[in-house]
């Protein structure tokens, strides 16, 4: 990916800052200067920092009537030539999901935030929960290929919002941050330094917006308003835009290269991190604010000669297919805490035949690296 | 102008999806017409519409930008790029069904923000795309494939809702009478500030056919009948009015415009 290097909004230096207001300022960096949402907690935070920072950068905010709503101006303004994103937790993914679809099929450049709390449904507003795992992959209806992140400290708050935005504008898809309660209330050291990278969106006018020649590429995008004649639809459509919906080598060419464009070039977006893996006999794979018990559990089973060690996932879509086998050679056994009954898990036993062993918490709690010691001395006895 | 009108259309866009007798094309026309009357340039307009029959009258027939969206969420859309390009001149053009029932939040928000879009509803009081059930604009008695024994429900005089809600422009046109239409669009295009049409668009396929009114000819005659205009109607009440649809111009008022705080 080619990125350019662009001056910080924020001065160099140390701050002291919340995981949802880190977010907000990872966003202004990344060149975000759109931002849509509705209150919901735990990421109204979110909100409350963009309508003070996006004035700074001449940005537009708006408070929505619905998170329908939300996503549906992010789009609108997206096509109108924005960075653009909203912020919201379960329930508003619900209620956005139909729209993220739309994104998927038009090829529309956005973030999504979604702080995680507990579910289903309005469940524990103010609890953490990592349950929106599989929903944010599998929610819209139809093949797709989407992007998404899971920070585990208000420094990957703002880092990885911005590497979402590059990401969504890189390949033309909606990117989620999924974050969750923990992370987007806690309060931490946030390291700005003198400089971010940023990816801008192509334009190459002449060229098609919705098709390339190559099976997995991906297509410049105009804005509107420079005169491309924009046809833009949720429907199956040909590299033009035209409504294509009877037309079965056009369905099938579209829904392959929403796939391949992403899937194929999965190396660039996948990111993980490894903690004491070198002679690991025991694995643990954990994302997001479990990610951080996971390592003190880790170091505490060292202490007592237990060879454990630590995968952490930093992207989660497409998934870190490649390195769950490659653990699952070197380990006779992986454990998966994770805030909920085993998405992640689930995800991969696709890729290794290892025994998998899911430490699941759903209490509306985040999972102490001391449960996590305990399960793996239990399991192990 | 018609000459003028044809280059503002995709010529690929032809055949039109409308069946024989739809009131849609007429509204196409008169929207075309509007524009190049006012001398607009069509590059700097941007049609936004939702899903079903009328949505389709921008796309892909009109050479600008469109954004054909999901059903009910073309003004949340449109929202987004007029906010973030106020130069774009954008006109929502959609169905009833489309803007009051399934979009309705985000009509009377878009209305009570007075946001600078132009929403152009094709009003034919039924879902036509979907086989011809029950709208939010269906009149009382009316057969339709939901209501075989005759619609129940009052529908919305959307007209009046989008009004209280605080649209300040806000006008009905049969497009029967194509004339007034097309100058009533010219107003709605120069207004600044919410405006809204309630543009009355036969369906002879799915609305006529189950209300003895089984020809295009009969459709328009009928809607020809039915209205009258809101300086005759000055007065009169409901019930001096029966069967009567009110057109003309209901609001034209100024109101400081929704900008990003």
């Amino acid at each position: 990916m080619q990125c350019k290097k662009i001056k910080s909004s924020l001065a160099a230096g140390w701050y002291f800052m919340q995981g949802d207001e880190a977010c907000a300022e990872g966003a202004i960096a990344a060149g975000c200067l759109f931002f849509a949402g509705y209150p919901i907690t735990p990421a109204s935070e979110i909100m409350i920092r963009m309508v003070q920072r996006l004035p700074d950068v001449d940005g537009v905010f708006i408070q929505m009537e619905d998170e329908i709503g939300s996503i549906s101006s992010v789009i609108g303004a997206a096509w109108a030539g924005a960075k653009a994103m909203t912020a919201t937790s379960g329930p508003g993914i619900s209620l956005m999901t139909e729209s993220i679809g739309y994104a998927m099929i038009t090829e529309t450049p956005c973030l999504i935030v979604d702080v995680q709390r507990a579910g289903p449904s309005t469940g524990q507003a103010t609890r953490p929960a990592q349950g929106d795992m599989m929903m944010v992959k599998w929610g819209a209806h139809g093949d797709n290929e989407i992007v998404a992140f899971s920070p585990w400290s208000v420094q990957e708050m703002y880092d990885l919002t911005i590497k979402s935005f590059n990401f969504a504008e890189r390949f033309r898809v909606p990117a989620f941050l999924l974050a969750d309660e923990a992370v987007g209330h806690l309060r931490e050291t946030l390291v700005i330094k003198e400089e971010v990278e940023v990816f801008d969106r192509v334009k190459i006018p002449g060229q098609p917006p919705f098709g390339t020649e190559a099976i997995n590429g991906v297509p410049q995008m105009p804005a509107f308003g420079e005169g491309a004649n924009l046809l833009v639809t949720g429907s199956t459509h040909d590299p033009w835009g035209f409504r294509k919906t009877q037309d079965s080598a056009t369905q099938a060419r579209l829904t392959e290269r929403l796939v391949r464009k992403v899937r194929d070039f999965k190396s660039e977006i996948v990111a993980t991190d490894s903690h004491l893996l070198e002679d690991a006999e025991i694995g643990v794979v954990a994302y997001g604010f479990t990610a951080r018990a996971a390592l003190q559990a880790v170091k505490t089973l060292r202490k007592e000669g237990i060879k454990a060690g630590l995968l952490r996932l930093i992207s989660i879509w497409p998934f870190a297919d490649e390195a769950i086998a490659e653990l699952g050679k070197r380990c006779r056994v992986i454990f998966v805490p994770e805030m909920n009954r085993g998405q992640v898990a689930g995800e991969m036993k696709k890729y290794t035949t290892t025994p998998i062993i899911s430490l699941p918490k759903t209490n509306g709690e985040v999972i102490e690296p001391a449960e996590i010691v305990e399960e793996i001395r239990r399991n192990m006895a | 102008m018609n000459d003028k009108i044809s280059t503002m259309i995709n010529p690929q866009a032809f055949p039109t999806p409308f069946c024989p007798g739809c009131g849609h094309g007429i509204l196409m026309g008169a929207v075309l017409r509007a524009i190049a009357e006012l001398e607009y340039d069509l590059k700097q307009m941007l049609f936004v519409s939702g899903i079903g029959c009328a949505a389709w009258i921008p796309s892909p027939h009109f050479k600008a930008d469109t954004l054909h969206t999901l059903h009910g969420r073309a003004i949340a859309y449109a929202t987004g790029a007029k906010l973030f390009n106020p130069r774009l001149k954008v006109m929502v053009i959609s169905g009833d069904g489309d803007l009051s029932s399934i979009g309705g939040n985000h009509l009377i928000h878009a209305a009570r923000r007075n946001i600078d879009l132009t929403v152009v509803c094709a009003n034919n009081a039924i879902y036509g795309m979907t086989g011809g059930q029950v709208a939010s604009t269906t009149p009382l008695g009316s057969l339709t494939m939901t209501t075989p024994k005759g619609n129940q429900e009052p529908p919305f005089d959307l007209c009046r809702l989008v009004e209280a809600a605080g649209a300040t422009f806000v006008a009905r046109q049969p497009v029967a009478t194509p004339v007034p239409l097309t100058r009533t669009l010219k107003k709605a295009i120069l207004h600044r500030g919410f405006s809204f049409v309630d543009v009355l668009s036969p369906c002879p396929t799915q609305f006529g056919r189950r209300n003895a009114l089984r020809t295009p000819y009969d459709m328009i005659k009928a809607l020809k009948e039915s209205c009258i205009s809101a300086e005759k109607a000055k007065g009169l009440g409901p019930e001096q009015l029966p069967g009567k649809v009110i057109v003309g111009e209901f609001v034209n008022t100024n109101r400081a415009s929704c900008k990003s705080p």
